[in-house]
C-alpha cells in the first residue's frame, strides 16, 4: 500500500509504475492545511482522469473531527473512491460518523449503498483498546491499519527500530483482523534507505499476522512484495495440501494425512492464504 | 529505419557532396600514418606558443583536442588564445568532444578563428548560439567515437596539429594520463589522433624527466609520436576532470527501470558465462550493473570484459572476479583511473581498437550486450541523443551508434518520460542511431522489443515478463501527456549527424 501525497501531480502517473497493490493518496498529515482544498481537488481530477487499471485506490481523508473531514468525503465518493482510510479512529462512534456520511453520500449520488469500504487508522492506544467494537460496528470495515507514529506520541514512548513498544498493539490488530476476516495493514517504515531494517520489520509483522504493509517510498514495494511473498517450500507444501484435500474431499468429513501430518480444516485455510499470495506475485 | 534520404540535401554548403545513410560512402584513400623515423629533436620542450609557430601552424589548418579532461579542461582554451594572438584563421577544430567548459570558443567562431568543429557531442552556451545566432561557415559535424577513428584513418579527417593533454609527460613527450594532480586514466582518444597528425604537441601539467625509467608499463602514448612537449601550470580542474557517475542512483524511477532492464536481460539469456558487456556512465546504467551482480554471483557467472567507459562501478565488478577483463576508452573516477594504473586486467584501448568500424576486430564488434540512453525513441526505434524534443542540441553521439552496431544485443533504457514529455514518439527529432541496430526499449512503463528480435521477445514472454509493442507504449504515455507541439525549425542546417561510415544519418537545423 504506496503512501501518495495528494498534491503531487506528479505522483498520480508515476505511482502505478511501481506496482503497488494500493495506492493511497494523502489529505490528511502529508498536507499543509493551506493545501488542503487545491490537493483535494487534484485528487478528485486525477481519480476521474487516469485509469489505475488493477490497482486499488485508497484515501487517507482528514479524521473525523477535522474541518476538512466533510468535504473530502463528499469530493472523493461522486469522484469514483470507493475504499477510505479513516485515520486516528478511535471508537465505534468516529465509524458511524463516517458511515452516516457515506450514506448520504452515496443516496445523493445514485452509488450502490455500502460501496464505499472503510480501513481503520488505529493510531492511539483508545483505538487499540477498542478496535473490536471499532471494526463490528459497520459492514463497510473492510481493514484495519496501524499507525506507530501517532500511537507511540500518545503511548509517550520513543518508537524503537525493535519495536518492542508496538507489540502489544500491533498484536491486538492481527488478532481482531483474523477475527473478523479484515486485512490487518502495518504502520510504514520511515527510513527507506535502511533496507535491512524494513524487510526484518516486516517479518515480525509477518510473524504477528499482519498481510499488508503501508509504504512510504516506492522503493519499498518490491521488497514487501517479494519479504510477504510465500517462500518456495511454503508453497511446495500449500499445493500437495490442497492436491490431497481435492483428492480425498476432506471438507465433506474425509480425513487425510500429508507427510505424516494430519490435514485438518485450518491447515487447509492456511494453505489456501498461501496459494492466494503466490497468485498475486 | 525510416531514413531522412529525400530530406537531407545531397549537397551541404560548407560540408560538400552528402552520402545519405544507407548509400554507399565513395572510398577514399587512406592517410598516412605517421612512422616513428619522423621522429624531430630530441629535445622538444618548448612554449606552447614556440611549438604552434614551429610545427608551422597556417590559416585552414585542422587541430585536434580530446576530452578526456571533460569539464575540467583548460588546454583546449589555452591552446585557442595563444592561436588567437599569434592571428591564425579559419581553423578546424576537432574534439573528441565539447564539453560547457568550451564554451569559450564561441568568440573564436565569432572573429573566425575557428570555422569548422568536429565532435561527438556539443552542450550549453555554445550549442544554444549556433543554433540561434551564429552564421556558421560551415554546419557542426557529430561523429561517433569510432566514426572519428575512421575519418582519420581513411584521410576524411586530416589532423595537422594535435594539441594532446597529459597530466604525465616526460621530455620526450612518452605520455599516461594515470600519473599527476590531473589524472584522467585512459588516453584512448588522442592514440587515434598522434598516429595521423602532421605535428604533435603533448601538453602537461606534471613534467618528469624520462617515463621509460619511471612509469615504462603505463606509457600510453609513445614520444616518437610527439614533436614537442609543453610544460604548463594546470592542465585541468582535478576536481572536474576526476567525476563520473560513480554512485547508484537513489532515484527510485531510475532503479525501477535498471531492474526490469537487469530482469529482461537475465531472461533473453544473455548474461552467461564469458558473456562481455558495455554501459554507459548514467545512473541507472550503473544500477543494472548492480542488480547484474547478485545474480552473477549466484550463478558463479564470470564476463569475459566489460568495455567502453570505465567507471568505478565496473571497476568493482571486476575486483570482485566477476570480469576476467577492462577495456577502457574513457575513464570515470579516481577509482577506476587507480584501477587503470594498478590492475593489469584493465587495458588501455584506443577510440580504433574501441569501434572504428573499420576494424573488424574492434571491441565493439565482440559485445553481448550494451545499454544506452536516449532523449528520444520513435516507433521504429530510432534513437536520438543530441536534440530534445525541443530540437535543442543538448548531448552527444559518444559511441553509442558504435555499440549499437557492433553488439549482440543493445538495449535502450529510459523514462518514458522527462518533465511531462514522452520520450517514445512517432519520429525522433534527430536520428542518431538507426532503429536496426536497437533491440529493445526499458522503461518504467513496460518493455518493448524490436519486432526483428522474435526470439528475445520469446524468452521474455517465457520467463514471465510482459513485452508491449512500442505503438502501445507511446500511446500509453500520450494519455499521460498529451502530443506535445513539434518545435519549429528554420530552414538553415547548423550541423549534420555523421553515421560511423561517414554517411549522413540526419542534420539538424537552426532554431
Amino acid at each position: 500500500m504506496l503512501f501518495c501525497p495528494a498534491n503531487n501531480p506528479k505522483l498520480y502517473y508515476t505511482a502505478p509504475s511501481y506496482k503497488p497493490d494500493c495506492i493511497i493518496f494523502d489529505l490528511e498529515d502529508a498536507i499543509e492545511v493551506n493545501e488542503k482544498d487545491a490537493a483535494r481537488d487534484l485528487l478528485v481530477e486525477g481519480i476521474k482522469t487516469l485509469d489505475f487499471k488493477d490497482i486499488e485506490i485508497f484515501v487517507r481523508i482528514n479524521g473525523v473531527t477535522s474541518p476538512f473531514f466533510k468535504a473530502d468525503v463528499e469530493a472523493i465518493v461522486p469522484a469514483g473512491v470507493r475504499n477510505i482510510r479513516l485515520p486516528m479512529c478511535q471508537s465505534a462512534e468516529d465509524v458511524q460518523t463516517l458511515c452516516r456520511l457515506l450514506d448520504a453520500v452515496e443516496e445523493e449520488h445514485h452509488i450502490e449503498l455500502g460501496s464505499t469500504k472503510i480501513q481503520v487508522g488505529i493510531e492511539t492506544p483508545k483505538g487499540v483498546l477498542g478496535v473490536r467494537e471499532i471494526v463490528s460496528t459497520c459492514e463497510r470495515v473492510i481493514a484495519i491499519s496501524f499507525g506507530a507514529e501517532d500511537y507511540t506520541a500518545s503511548l509517550g514512548v520513543e518508537r524503537t527500530i525493535k519495536g518492542d513498544e508496538l507489540l502489544f498493539a500491533r498484536s491486538m490488530i492481527a488478532n481482531v483482523a483474523s477475527m473478523y476476516d479484515l486485512v490487518a495493514t502495518d504502520t510504514v517504515w520511515s527510513d527507506f534507505r535502511d533496507e535491512e531494517g524494513f524487510v526484518e520489520e516486516i517479518r515480525r509483522v509477518k510473524g504477528l499476522g499482519f498481510n499488508s504493509k503501508s509504504c512510504i517510498h516506492p522503493s519499498q514495494v518490491e521488497l514487501l512484495h517479494k519479504t510477504f511473498a510465500p517462500s518456495k517450500e511454503d508453497v511446495e507444501k500449500a499445493q500437495k495440501i490442497l492436491e490431497a484435500v481435492e483428492q480425498a474431499q476432506v471438507e465433506k468429513g474425509g480425513v487425510i494425512a500429508v507427510n505424516g501430518k494430519m490435514v485438518d480444516v485450518p491447515v487447509i485455510t492456511k494453505a489456501r492464504k498461501i496459494m492466494a499470495l503466490r497468485q498475486k506475485e | 529505419m525510416t531514413n531522412r534520404q529525400g530530406s537531407i540535401p545531397k549537397y551541404i554548403e560548407g560540408y560538400g557532396k552528402v552520402a545519405c545513410y544507407g548509400e554507399a560512402v565513395p572510398k577514399r584513400t587512406m592517410a598516412h600514418k605517421r612512422s616513428v623515423t619522423e621522429k624531430q629533436s630530441k629535445d622538444k620542450i618548448s612554449t606552447l606558443k614556440e611549438a604552434i609557430c614551429q610545427s608551422n601552424l597556417q590559416d585552414g589548418m585542422t587541430v585536434s583536442f580530446h576530452h578526456h579532461l571533460r569539464n575540467g579542461d583548460y588546454v583546449m582554451k589555452r591552446v585557442l588564445d595563444t592561436i588567437h594572438e599569434l592571428g591564425i584563421k579559419d581553423l578546424t577544430v576537432s574534439a573528441s568532444s565539447i564539453s560547457k567548459i568550451h564554451d569559450s570558443l564561441l568568440e573564436y567562431l565569432q572573429d573566425g578563428t575557428i570555422t569548422r568543429i568536429y565532435t561527438a557531442g556539443l552542450r550549453s552556451q555554445l550549442a544554444h548560439e549556433v543554433q540561434h545566432h551564429f552564421n556558421l561557415k560551415a554546419p557542426i559535424v557529430f561523429m561517433t567515437h569510432g566514426g572519428r577513428a575512421r575519418a582519420i584513418e581513411d584521410g576524411s579527417l586530416n589532423i595537422d596539429i594535435a594539441f594532446v593533454a597529459a597530466s604525465c609527460s616526460d621530455y620526450h613527450g612518452n605520455m599516461c594520463g594515470t600519473r599527476g594532480p590531473s589524472a584522467f586514466g585512459s588516453m584512448g582518444y588522442p592514440m587515434v589522433d598522434v598516429a595521423y597528425a602532421k605535428r604533435s604537441i603533448a601538453i602537461t601539467d606534471n613534467l618528469i624527466e624520462d617515463m621509460t625509467e619511471a612509469y615504462p608499463d603505463e606509457i600510453s602514448i609513445s614520444g616518437d609520436y610527439v614533436d614537442y612537449v609543453v610544460e604548463v601550470e594546470r592542465i585541468g580542474d582535478p576536481e572536474q576532470i576526476a567525476t563520473g557517475s560513480t554512485r547508484i542512483t537513489s532515484n527510485p524511477m531510475d532503479l525501477l527501470i535498471a531492474r526490469k532492464t537487469a530482469h529482461a536481460l537475465i531472461a533473453s539469456g544473455a548474461i552467461r558465462q564469458g558473456f562481455s558487456f558495455q554501459a554507459g556512465s548514467g545512473g541507472i546504467s550503473l544500477a543494472v550493473c548492480k542488480f547484474l551482480e547478485n545474480h552473477m554471483k549466484q550463478n558463479q557467472i564470470v564476463g569475459a570484459f566489460a568495455s567502453g567507459g570505465v567507471t568505478g562501478n565496473l571497476v568493482e565488478l571486476f575486483e570482485k572476479g566477476l570480469f576476467e577483463k577492462l577495456y577502457d576508452v574513457q575513464t570515470f573516477g579516481q577509482d577506476a583511473i587507480d584501477s587503470l594504473r594498478d590492475h593489469a586486467g584493465h587495458i588501455e584501448m584506443s577510440a580504433d581498437t574501441y569501434a572504428n568500424p573499420n576494424n573488424p576486430k574492434c571491441v565493439v564488434n565482440q559485445l553481448d550486450v550494451m545499454i544506452l540512453s536516449a532523449t528520444e525513441i520513435d516507433v521504429d526505434f530510432n534513437i536520438n541523443s543530441i536534440t530534445g524534443s525541443n530540437g535543442v542540441i543538448m548531448g552527444a553521439l559518444g559511441g553509442a551508434p558504435d555499440t549499437a552496431a557492433g553488439a549482440k544485443m543493445a538495449v535502450v533504457v529510459a523514462p518514458s518520460m522527462r518533465t511531462r514529455i514522452p520520450i517514445v514518439v512517432d519520429k525522433v527529432t534527430t536520428i542518431c542511431t538507426p532503429g536496426t541496430d536497437i533491440d529493445m526499449l526499458v522503461t518504467e512503463r513496460g518493455i518493448c522489443v524490436n519486432p526483428k528480435r522474435e526470439d528475445i521477445k520469446r524468452s521474455l514472454i517465457d520467463a514471465g515478463i510482459e513485452v508491449i509493442s512500442i505503438h502501445e507504449l507511446k500511446d500509453n504515455i500520450q494519455k499521460l501527456t498529451g502530443v506535445p507541439d513539434k518545435p519549429t525549425l528554420g530552414d538553415k542546417i547548423v550541423a549534420v549527424v555523421e553515421y560511423r561510415d561517414g554517411s549522413v544519418i540526419d542534420v539538424i537545423y537552426n532554431l
